[in-house]
């Protein structure tokens, strides 16, 4: 072989080239070509096989003429709110009580983030027990002797979203306080010092100079809560299954229902394309704003 | 009145000794440097001072207070740490006044400290950058600051330039000096570099196993220490070491005699016997200075590091290796016989067994 020509650009780095083709395939064919599949048949009124017979917006409209669909998206902007503060706020918490050199910190970690090694179906069915009105707390409130107790989340068509959220919290807060409780590690120990020599309280230490050091673990946390919000399923399901009646709806389980049960698979592709519509309308202007535009100095 | 009085400080992390029985009384305005290898408990020393480690026995007084169980904020201290330890998303000026407008001060007063701080540091031109933005030395520079707007008595430093590349120390060293004598505060500065503690200093105190091993003057520290651990710690290539017997007023080693009759022994320690016998690479004369040695000897060559400034030769005498610091411009080779020259004056006899200067 002549060595001294430039050798063929294709056959550079071949064995990473090959690696890589099974996962370029899987993101092009089940990301790229299913969710432009869905779309497409989102526009057609295939009922239990898809078919390509366009009936235009017929099915949005549908969608969002249905009260089932916007109790879902309400519940689902009650749930996201309140996860995402709540979830941050008690993580952050925690890794910061975690963090100030306290005894036995191993085992709190443990404690703490062991509801996430559990599924969302065990969280849910536990949750279920907890909160039933006659074996779960309010229960044994009464039992104490407190005979008007009231505190029956999963039965209230008003509040069974929070019942939802409480589960959904007590499994999901563990693990960002993983995630906050490294990013408080990688904080240098001198800052501590310093902000301790100029006098600067803890708690004004962490607003003030920990939080924003910490910004990208922040966006992390974020984004692992979004995603978790916007999968929301399962736990509704071994929690209320929707009910009482279709008080707790969210999106996800509207979508599997008129996919798979109601056998109309257009409908249900209409819903998880708003879905998606819904998260590159929160993500874009956000990755705009964090990638784009401004030169971070 | 001293500036700080360290009295019997202990501190222990569970039934490790860091700091033993530790006594250190710093003057008004004196520079003093801990000194000492990794491990030897003058960061901790120093956190101590600042507050930053509660000890476990004894007491800190900072002008006159005893301050052993004060925080950190109150004891009149600044600090400037290794790491710079700068808040990253605030700007230079937010970073020298962060402190300040979190002591609820007056803004005119908060302006006029940074300001000063700028200009005594040259820093004004950074005020609105982000430390993302500076360089080791301008970090450094604005930590500095940060501690000078203070306004305090103490200034603490630990380790300040050793992220530093050689150069960017060496100029920062001498500012610190011209600030210090700018600014005439007490100053507590630790390190593990011999050539900043010797320039630095007034007097350095040198630690080892948290305990003060000799505290003086560098002067008095390169010419007479008081230990065999202070002797071989000071000075790059350290001291040679020869050892032998003390008998009727001369050393010997092997074929080697060397009288002492003009070395300064200590009051109560002139004695015959087993002793070691320290000279510098330096205070072994060659070419012309040999004139001033009483005492000569022939050595072999070993090997020759030259260093442009100096030639350094590797030696041996009695059966002993040495180092000889010679003139750069001597032209010497492996092999080559040289005759060297020793002035008792400028040596050091130890006891071996108890280590210390005799």
């Amino acid at each position: 072989m002549d060595a001294s020509r430039r050798p063929n650009q294709l056959f550079r780095n071949l064995n990473a080239k090959l690696a890589s083709i099974p996962m370029i395939v899987t993101a092009l064919v089940v990301f790229v070509g299913g969710t432009t599949w869905t779309v497409v048949h989102s526009f057609t009124n295939s009922r239990l096989l898809p078919k390509l017979n366009f009936v235009g917006l017929d099915q949005y409209e549908r969608l969002w003429s249905s009260s089932r669909w916007m109790i879902s998206i309400e519940n689902l902007a009650i749930y996201g709110a309140c996860s995402m503060i709540l979830s941050l706020l008690i993580g952050f918490t925690l890794a910061a009580l975690l963090d100030r050199k306290i005894r036995f910190e191993g085992a709190f970690r443990t404690i703490f983030l062991y509801p996430f090694a559990l599924s969302f179906v065990v969280t849910g069915l536990a949750w279920q027990w907890i909160l039933n009105p006659d074996f779960g707390i309010q229960g044994v409130v009464r039992d104490w002797g407190w005979e008007g107790f009231v505190f029956d989340p999963l039965n209230n068509p008003d509040i069974v979203i929070f019942g939802i959220l409480i589960a959904g919290i007590w499994q999901g807060s563990g693990f960002i306080m993983v995630i906050m409780l490294a990013g408080l590690r990688g904080i240098d120990e001198d800052i501590w010092k310093a902000t301790r020599v100029e006098g600067i309280p803890a708690w004004k230490t962490y607003i003030q100079v920990i939080i924003p050091m910490m910004r990208p673990v922040f966006v992390t946390a974020l984004v692992l809560i979004a995603s978790g919000i916007i999968k929301l399923y399962d736990l509704v399901v071994a929690q209320t299954n929707g009910g009482p009646g279709l008080s707790s709806e969210v999106p996800a389980k509207y979508v599997i229902e008129y996919m798979f049960r109601a056998q109309n698979l257009a409908q249900g592709f209409a819903a998880s394309t708003m879905m998606l519509v819904s998260v590159i309308i929160i993500l874009v202007p956000w990755a705009y704003l964090e990638f784009g535009g401004k030169k971070r100095g | 009145m001293n500036s700080v009085e360290i009295k019997n400080l202990d501190l222990s992390f569970g039934s490790v000794k860091v700091l033993q029985n530790l006594n250190l009384d710093i003057g008004q305005g004196e520079f003093i440097v801990l000194l000492g290898s990794s491990g030897c408990g003058k960061s901790t020393l120093l956190n101590c001072i600042a507050g930053l480690l509660d000890v476990t026995g004894g007491q800190i007084h900072i002008n006159g207070k005893n301050v052993t169980w004060a925080e950190p904020s109150e004891r009149g201290i600044g600090m400037v740490f290794q790491s710079y330890a700068l808040y990253p998303q605030m700007t230079v000026e937010k970073n020298l006044s962060f402190g300040l407008r979190n002591a609820k001060m007056p803004k005119d007063e908060i302006d006029a400290r940074v300001a000063r701080a700028a200009e005594i540091l040259q820093i004004q031109p950074l005020l609105n950058r982000k430390p993302g933005a500076l360089s080791g030395g301008q970090r450094q520079r604005v930590a500095i600051g940060r501690a000078l707007v203070r306004d305090v008595d103490v200034f603490l430093f630990d380790e300040p330039l050793s992220n530093l590349d050689a150069k960017l120390r060496a100029d920062l060293r001498v500012e610190i000096k011209r600030l210090h004598g700018q600014l005439q505060n007490t100053m507590i500065y630790v390190t593990h570099d011999q050539i900043e503690a010797m320039t630095l200093a007034d007097r350095i105190a040198i630690m080892k196993g948290g305990k003060i091993m000799q505290l003086g003057s560098p002067h008095e520290i390169y010419n007479r220490p008081q230990n065999l651990y202070v002797a071989d710690f000071i000075g790059s290539p350290s001291m040679n070491f020869i050892k032998g017997d003390l008998s009727g007023g001369t050393f010997r080693a092997g074929d080697m005699v060397i009288p002492v009759d003009g070395y300064d022994f200590a009051e109560g320690t002139k004695r015959e016997g087993a002793a070691i016998f320290g000279v510098r690479p330096e205070h072994i004369a060659t070419g012309d200075a040999l004139a001033s040695a009483p005492i000569r000897t022939q050595v072999t060559v070993d090997l020759v590091e030259p260093m442009g400034a100096d030639t350094l030769i590797y030696s041996s005498i009695a059966g002993t290796p040495v180092h000889i610091r010679m003139d750069g411009q001597a032209v010497v080779r492996k092999g080559d016989t040289v005759e060297i020259g020793i002035n008792p004056k400028d040596a050091s006899l130890f006891d071996p067994d108890s280590e210390l200067r005799l």
